[in-house]
C-alpha cells in the first residue's frame, strides 16, 4: 500500500463518519455489557429506524468512556453530551434531545469532576470508535504510525523517538521501554519475537481489559512498531482466558488488520513482515511474570525462572524475546505520531506520560481514569473519584494488588509516580487502584492477598510456596485475635525472608501488603495480639 | 521433520475434527498444548483422561506433561461441569464489597462449598480471581454473564432468577 492508497482509504472512512449528522456512541465494554448497554443499542437504533434517521443519526458500541460504576455510559457527537445509567427506554428523549439541550435526568456534565485532571493518550480512541471496525479506527488515525516508522523512518530513528521520550513499562516494575528495546535489536539473533503481556492477573486491574475492548488495533499498532524497530518478525499476545471479549475483538481485529496488510508480508510495500497470534492464559496468576508467561506460550506449566538471561536475550524458545505490557504498546503510536519532545513534557520528569488505572472499592465514582503522571492520589480520590460514599472515613488505597501495599490517608498529597510509590512501601502496579474505607479491616485484607499468593504460588521455590503458607497462617491467627507478640515478630522475619530469597516477582513481592500494613497500621495488628494468659 | 502420530479419536464423536483441526493449525507441535485443552474443554466441558490422553500423543508430549499443564492451569476442569455455573468474583473490589458473603449465602442455599457441585450436576459454586467488573462491584458470572448490582441477601435470588430464565 502506498501513501496515496492509504491516505485515501483513511480520506474515505472519516467522509464516511463525517456524512452523520449526529452519532450515538454507546458504551460496549464488559462494565456497561453488565448493565444492559445491549439493549440500549438495540434500543436506539429501533427508535432511528422508526423515525427514518438511518442517514442522519449512527448508533455505534463503543468502548470505554470511563465511568464504569454509573453504566451504561453514552456520549453524543458533535453535542459531546455524556448519558448514564441510560435505560432502553430513554432512547426516544435522547434522540429527541440530539442538537438541543441534554436529557437532564440521565445527563453527566461536561464540567464533572470525573472528567477534570484526566488525560487521554492512551485512551484516546476508546470511546469514539468501533472496537470490531477497522474502518472506524482509521478514520480515527489508527495504523498511521506504523505507516510513518515503516516507511519513512530507519528502526534506529524508532528506538531514538522512543527511548527519548521516557516511556517506562506499564506493567508496574517501570522498567525504560527504549531501553529493553535497544537491548533485543542490539542482539544477533536470526528470530525474534515480540510478546504482549495481556495476562492483567491482578485482582481489582481492568485497565488492559479496556484497551483490548475498545482499541484493539492500538495494541497491534504498538506491536508492529516494535517489531519494525527491534528486527522482529513474530508476534504473540498473551491474554488470560477470562477476558472473552478483549479475546473475540482481538481477534477480530488481528484479521481485519492482515486483510487490509497492516499485518503479514511486506507491511505497506516495504521489505517489513509481521504476523501476530493469539495465546490464551488458564488462569495462573505467575503467568503475568515474563519468563512463566513465555513457557506458557510454549505450551508448559508457567513457572518462572531465574534471570539472566533475560528473555532480552533468551526469551520465547531461546531467541531473543521483546515483552511488554499491552498499556506500554498502546503508548506507541502516539508516541511517534507526536514525537518524544510532546510525551515527555507529559508527567513528570522521570515517570513520562500518562497511566490508566481502574478506580474501584468504596469511592463515589468508580471507573476508569488516565492521568498524568504527578498528580497526587488526594486528586484522583477525592477529585476525580468523588470521594467516599455513604459519609464514612477514607482509610487506605490499595495499589498494585498482591505485589503492592496499602497507602494511607497521611501520605494521599504524594505523586502518582514510580518512585514516589515505591517509596511509600507499595508499587505502580498495573494500576488497580482500590479505595478502602474504615469497615475495612487491614488485617484481613493483608490475609486476603496472602491467601492468593499463596494459592498463586506456582510452587517452584521454597521460599514462596512454603512461606506465603506459613504467613497465612500466622495471618489468620492474627484474623481470629488468636496470635501473640512471638507471631508478629515471626511474621515480619518471613516478610523479610520471603522478599529477600524467592525466585520471581510473585514470592519478592507477597509479602508487600502486609508490610505496607504494618508499617501503617500496626495498631490493627497489635489489637489483634491475645492478652497473655495467667500462669496456672 | 516429525510426522504426526496418526492417533484415533476416543470417539466418533464430531467435536473430535475441531479438536483436530487445532492442532494441525499448530503443525502438532507440542507448543500448542495449552491451546489444544482449550480446544477440548470449549468443546466438551472438561477435560477427561482419555481426551488428555489424545492430546498428548497426538502431539508428542508425554502424558505426564499434559497431565501437569492440565492441573496447573486453574482454568481447566478434570470433572464435567454442572449445567448451570455461578462464578463469584474475589478479586479485590468485590471482596471490600462483600463478596465473601454472598459466596456462605450462596453455600449456605445450595449446600455445597465452593468449588463443589450440587449432587444433581445442576448447580456449580465456583469463585475467580477477579473477571475485571471492578468498576460493578461486587460480581458474579453466571453461565457465562456478568452480573451485578448483587449483595449477600440478594445473591440467591437473584443467582436463580438468571438460571431459571436461562432454562
Amino acid at each position: 500500500m502506498h501513501r496515496e492508497e492509504f491516505e485515501q482509504i483513511v480520506q474515505a472512512e472519516r467522509d464516511k463518519h463525517r456524512a452523520y449528522e449526529h452519532h450515538i456512541n454507546v458504551c460496549t465494554a464488559l462494565g456497561c455489557v453488565a448493565y444492559g448497554s445491549e439493549k440500549v443499542v438495540d434500543a436506539l437504533e429501533a427508535e432511528v429506524k422508526e423515525r427514518g434517521l438511518e442517514h442522519k443519526c449512527k448508533i455505534t458500541g463503543v468502548g470505554c468512556l470511563g465511568l464504569c460504576g454509573n453504566g451504561p455510559i453514552m456520549k453524543t457527537e458533535p453535542d459531546n453530551q455524556f448519558y448514564q445509567s441510560v435505560k432502553p427506554s430513554d432512547s426516544a428523549d435522547i434522540i429527541d434531545h440530539l442538537g438541543k439541550e441534554p436529557v437532564k435526568r440521565i445527563h453527566l456534565p461536561q464540567n464533572s469532576p470525573f472528567f477534570i485532571g484526566q488525560q487521554r493518550v492512551v485512551l484516546s480512541n476508546a470511546g469514539k470508535i468501533d472496537p470490531e471496525e477497522i474502518e472506524s479506527a482509521l478514520a480515527f488515525g489508527a495504523y498511521r504510525a506504523l505507516f510513518q516508522a515503516a516507511t519513512e523512518m530507519t528502526p534506529t530513528e524508532v528506538l531514538r523517538e522512543v527511548t527519548a521520550s521516557g516511556l517506562r513499562g506499564r506493567g508496574g516494575a517501570g522498567y525504560p521501554t527504549g531501553l529493553k528495546w535497544s537491548t533485543v535489536a542490539k542482539m544477533d539473533d536470526t528470530i525474534k519475537y515480540i510478546v504482549c503481556n495481556g495476562d492483567e492477573g491482578d485482582p481489582g486491574a481492568f485497565m488492559d481489559r479496556s484497551i483490548m475492548e475498545s482499541d484493539p488495533h492500538r495494541i497491534l499498532e504498538g506491536m508492529a512498531i516494535a517489531a519494525y524497530a527491534v528486527g522482529a518478525t513474530e508476534g504473540y499476545i498473551y491474554v488470560r482466558a477470562e477476558y472473552g471479549l478483549g479475546i473475540q475483538r482481538l481477534k477480530k481485529a488481528i484479521r481485519q488488520a492482515e486483510k487490509m496488510g497492516f499485518l503479514g508480508n511486506n507491511i505497506f510495500d516495504s521489505p517489513f513482515s509481521f504476523n501476530v497470534q493469539l495465546r490464551l492464559g488458564a488462569g495462573a496468576f505467575v503467568c503475568g511474570e515474563e519468563t512463566a508467561l513465555i513457557a506458557s506460550i510454549e505450551g508448559q506449566r508457567g513457572n518462572p525462572r531465574p534471570r539472566p538471561p533475560y528473555p532480552a536475550m533468551s526469551g520465547l524458545w531461546g531467541h531473543s524475546t521483546l515483552i511488554n505490557n499491552v498499556e506500554t504498546f498502546a503508548n506507541i503510536a502516539p508516541i511517534i505520531l507526536n514525537g518524544s519532545e510532546w510525551f515527555a513534557g507529559i508527567g513528570t520528569k522521570k515517570s513520562a506520560g500518562t497511566k490508566v488505572f481502574a478506580l474501584s472499592g468504596k469511592v463515589n465514582r468508580v471507573g476508569l481514569i488516565e492521568v498524568p503522571m504527578g498528580i497526587t492520589l488526594r486528586q484522583i480520590i477525592e477529585g476525580i473519584g468523588g470521594g467516599i460514599p455513604d459519609g464514612r472515613a477514607f482509610k487506605a488505597v490499595q495499589t498494585g494488588g498482591p505485589s503492592g501495599g496499602c497507602i494511607p490517608q497521611e501520605h494521599l498529597d504524594t505523586p502518582v509516580d514510580y518512585e514516589s510509590l515505591r517509596e511509600l512501601g507499595s508499587i505502580m502496579g498495573s494500576g488497580g487502584m482500590v479505595i478502602m474505607d474504615d469497615t475495612s479491616s487491614m488485617v484481613s485484607v493483608a490475609r486476603y492477598f496472602m491467601e492468593f499468593c499463596m494459592d498463586e504460588s506456582c510452587g517452584k521455590c521454597i521460599p514462596c510456596r512454603v512461606g506465603t503458607a506459613q504467613m497465612h497462617e500466622l495471618l489468620t491467627r492474627f484474623v481470629d485475635k488468636e496470635a501473640t507478640e512471638a507471631d508478629l515478630e515471626l511474621l515480619e522475619e518471613l516478610c523479610d525472608m520471603v522478599s529477600q530469597t524467592s525466585l520471581c516477582g510473585l514470592g519478592q513481592s507477597a509479602p508487600n501488603p502486609v508490610m505496607s500494613t504494618l508499617r501503617y497500621f500496626r495498631d490493627e495488628y497489635l489489637q489483634c495480639i491475645a492478652p497473655a494468659q495467667e500462669p496456672a | 521433520m516429525v510426522r504426526p502420530v496418526e492417533v484415533a479419536p476416543p470417539s466418533d464423536d464430531k467435536r473430535w475434527r475441531i479438536i483436530n483441526a487445532t492442532m494441525r493449525r499448530y503443525g502438532y507441535k507440542p507448543h500448542a498444548l495449552i491451546e489444544t485443552l482449550h480446544a477440548v474443554q470449549e468443546a466438551f466441558g472438561f477435560l477427561d483422561d482419555a481426551s488428555l490422553s489424545f492430546v498428548a500423543q497426538r502431539l508428542n508430549v508425554p502424558m505426564s506433561k499434559a497431565y501437569g499443564v492440565a492441573t496447573f492451569y486453574h482454568f481447566f476442569s478434570l470433572k464435567p461441569p454442572a449445567r448451570h455455573n455461578c462464578v463469584i468474583c474475589l478479586g479485590t473490589a468485590c471482596y471490600i464489597k462483600g463478596s465473601d458473603q454472598m459466596l456462605k449465602s450462596l453455600g449456605e442455599a445450595y449446600g455445597i462449598e465452593e468449588g463443589e457441585i450440587t449432587p444433581d450436576s445442576e448447580f456449580a459454586l465456583l469463585s475467580a480471581r477477579c473477571v475485571g467488573g471492578c468498576g460493578q462491584a461486587p460480581v458474579a458470572v453466571v453461565d457465562g454473564e456478568v452480573v451485578s448490582g448483587l449483595t449477600p441477601d440478594n445473591v440467591v435470588a437473584m443467582v436463580r432468577e438468571k438460571i431459571n430464565h436461562a432454562s
